[in-house]
């Protein structure tokens, strides 16, 4: 086991009061295992994320049962415990490439520093080893990108150096949040390739964040569906695709059309309304407002979590009126 | 008759260079299509493809270098502006952007009416109100500023504002991309149901390719300012004939 969080809970500290984005969200990685986490935005599928990276605001209040990493507890609010694996044990791709990387730096500079912080090497072996990388990444006529500026790159090319950089000290544990969403179809389907390529290469676990269904369908072997800061539904990917359980994890399978399949101009099956707002989170079940299987049951009480078993081989959920086994 | 035709569309953009020759760059070639009555047409590409500049040209706020554009039988460049803004509206992609975050939500709505239509303020509210609820607002909201509302909500918001002068053709530059799925499928399915009750014609541009499918009557594939492709959205996604096409159906997951 790479890592296990047991009960992991974060709230931010506002001045009108404290918002749960978090509520006892609790998972396992194997090593070499590649998790999807899927939600819409606001159900909190960034902030475990962040968490572990320890790159959370000060405002937030970070609470945990247990966390192993590599079979070694780790506090999640020492800063001192993170950094020493933040950029080396674990490794972050963000969403937006041309955000995440310096604009005013150049592309070789933004590697040498990790490459010289981490590894230690010197100016010229981490030079050889930037180049290395690039290259690896698929950029062609490496020594010249790196005197290059971000600006100077298409997207897909700023995300190719990004994944170069995060890889650069071999991570143990990869959290790829949203890679792909800023880029076209035809470059998404290379990155994803690639980084499903040095996953296999490296024998890394990998974090696989995104909104979209029909990727994390394609990429992962497990699957972890969040809504309002829970998790409702987990399993290995298959299982719970072809047979969702709880009524959100249904929606969200039926709410994306295909380009492969089905008719056009035919309505589509729409989950009415929208996550709700932190500061108004509803009682019972969070998905109650929205469900059209809720009865007073879902409003009065939440359905326990704790049915969740984080076991990789078994789909669990955590709804009062699963949809039936097919 | 064809509500919208496109006949061999050239445009290039031109950047002025204070010494040498300007630089011209061709952002659409030879593009041609019709858009008849009651139909969607879905226009596919990846960034820089043109999409959004034919989008342009056809509200005119882009002029176009050569080529013929006949809207409702009259060409596009001697149609007054007041008469235009009667037969083409446009929702914008970025719901964020695209309102004025100082004006409520009615305001935003009436703006077309009262602009080209000089309506009073208090019966173009009432117009306001009524559409607000063909879209599916509740007229509570009528007087909340664009940040109160969530992102499908803006969307709702900008499709109303287009449908004020009750245009024949909407033109949707990503209208959906900024939305979660769950919202996405919401706002998809009010744009079929306001194509049936209004009886209106839409151009439908898209990255994403099943959205496009799901929606359209017809799609036009666009690669580097050219139309690779064209015909019955079924047929095109079933059976796509150029390469490109089928890269990009192969890419969608």
């Amino acid at each position: 086991m790479l890592l296990e969080i047991e009960k992991l809970s974060v709230q931010f500290k506002t001045e009108s009061g404290n918002l749960l984005a978090l509520r006892d969200v609790s998972f396992s990685l194997e090593a070499g295992e590649i998790l999807g986490v899927v939600g819409e935005s606001g159900s909190g599928k960034s902030v475990s994320n962040l968490a572990l990276m320890g790159l959370l605001p000060d405002i937030a209040v970070i609470n945990t049962k247990k966390v192993l990493f590599q079979n070694h507890p780790l506090d999640l609010n020492s800063q001192k415990q993170l950094s020493q694996l933040r950029g080396k044990s674990i490794a972050m791709i963000f969403q937006d490439p041309m955000t995440a990387l310096n604009p005013s730096l150049t592309v070789g500079y933004q590697m040498l520093e990790t490459l010289q912080t981490h590894l230690g090497l010197s100016k010229k072996a981490a030079k050889m080893k930037a180049i290395s990388l690039l290259e690896r990444v698929g950029i062609l006529s490496a020594e010249q990108r790196l005197k290059v500026y971000p600006f100077e790159l298409s997207g897909g090319m700023a995300q190719r150096v990004m994944i170069a950089m995060s890889i650069s000290c071999n991570p143990k544990l990869l959290i790829a949040d949203e890679p792909t969403t800023a880029l076209d179809v035809t470059i998404q389907k290379q990155i994803l390739d690639l980084l499903i390529d040095l996953q296999r290469e490296k024998k890394m676990s990998m974090i696989f964040v995104s909104h979209d269904l029909a990727l994390v369908k394609k990429y992962s072997q497990r699957i972890q569906v969040m809504y309002a800061g829970e998790i409702i539904e987990t399993g290995p990917t298959d299982q719970v695709i072809k047979n969702p359980h709880h009524p959100y994890t249904f929606g969200l399978l039926k709410a994306r059309p295909s380009a492969h399949a089905g008719k056009t101009k035919e309505h589509l099956y729409a989950i009415p309304g929208t996550v709700p707002s932190l500061r108004a989170r509803p009682s019972g079940c969070q998905f109650h407002p929205r469900c059209n299987r809720s009865t007073e049951v879902c409003k009065k009480t939440n359905p326990s979590v704790s049915s969740l078993q984080p076991s990789p081989l078994q789909t669990s959920f955590s709804c009062h009126h699963p949809l039936e086994s097919l | 008759m064809n509500l919208l035709s496109v006949k061999n569309l050239n445009k290039s953009y031109v950047t002025k260079k204070l010494m040498g020759k300007n630089e011209e760059r061709k952002v659409l070639s030879n593009v041609q299509f019709e858009l008849g009555e009651n139909k969607i047409l879905g226009i596919v590409g990846e960034s820089g493809c043109g999409k959004s500049t034919l989008a342009k040209v056809l509200t005119r706020l882009e002029d176009f270098q050569s080529g013929e554009i006949t809207l409702c039988g009259q060409n596009l460049r001697e149609i007054p502006q007041k008469n235009l803004t009667h037969l083409v509206q446009m929702v914008f992609q970025d719901p964020y952007q695209s309102l004025n975050p100082r004006k409520m939500a009615w305001e935003i709505i009436a703006d077309p009416i009262m602009v080209v239509e000089k309506t009073p303020r208090p019966q173009a509210k009432i117009q306001a109100l009524a559409m607000m609820a063909k879209v599916g607002l509740l007229p509570e909201l009528s007087e909340r500023y664009p940040h109160q509302f969530s992102g499908g909500q803006r969307q709702r918001i900008g499709i109303a504002r287009a449908l004020m002068l009750k245009p024949k053709i909407l033109i949707l530059d990503e209208p959906v991309s900024a939305l979660d799925v769950s919202i996405q499928a919401q706002v998809l399915n009010l744009l079929l149901d306001l194509q049936k009750e209004f009886g209106l014609s839409m151009i439908f541009i898209s990255h994403d390719l099943s959205v496009v499918k799901h929606i359209s009557d017809e799609t036009l594939v666009l690669y580097f300012g050219e139309v690779v492709e064209h015909g019955p959205s079924e047929n095109v996604f079933k059976n796509p004939q150029h390469a490109y096409t089928k890269t990009l159906l192969e890419s969608a997951p």
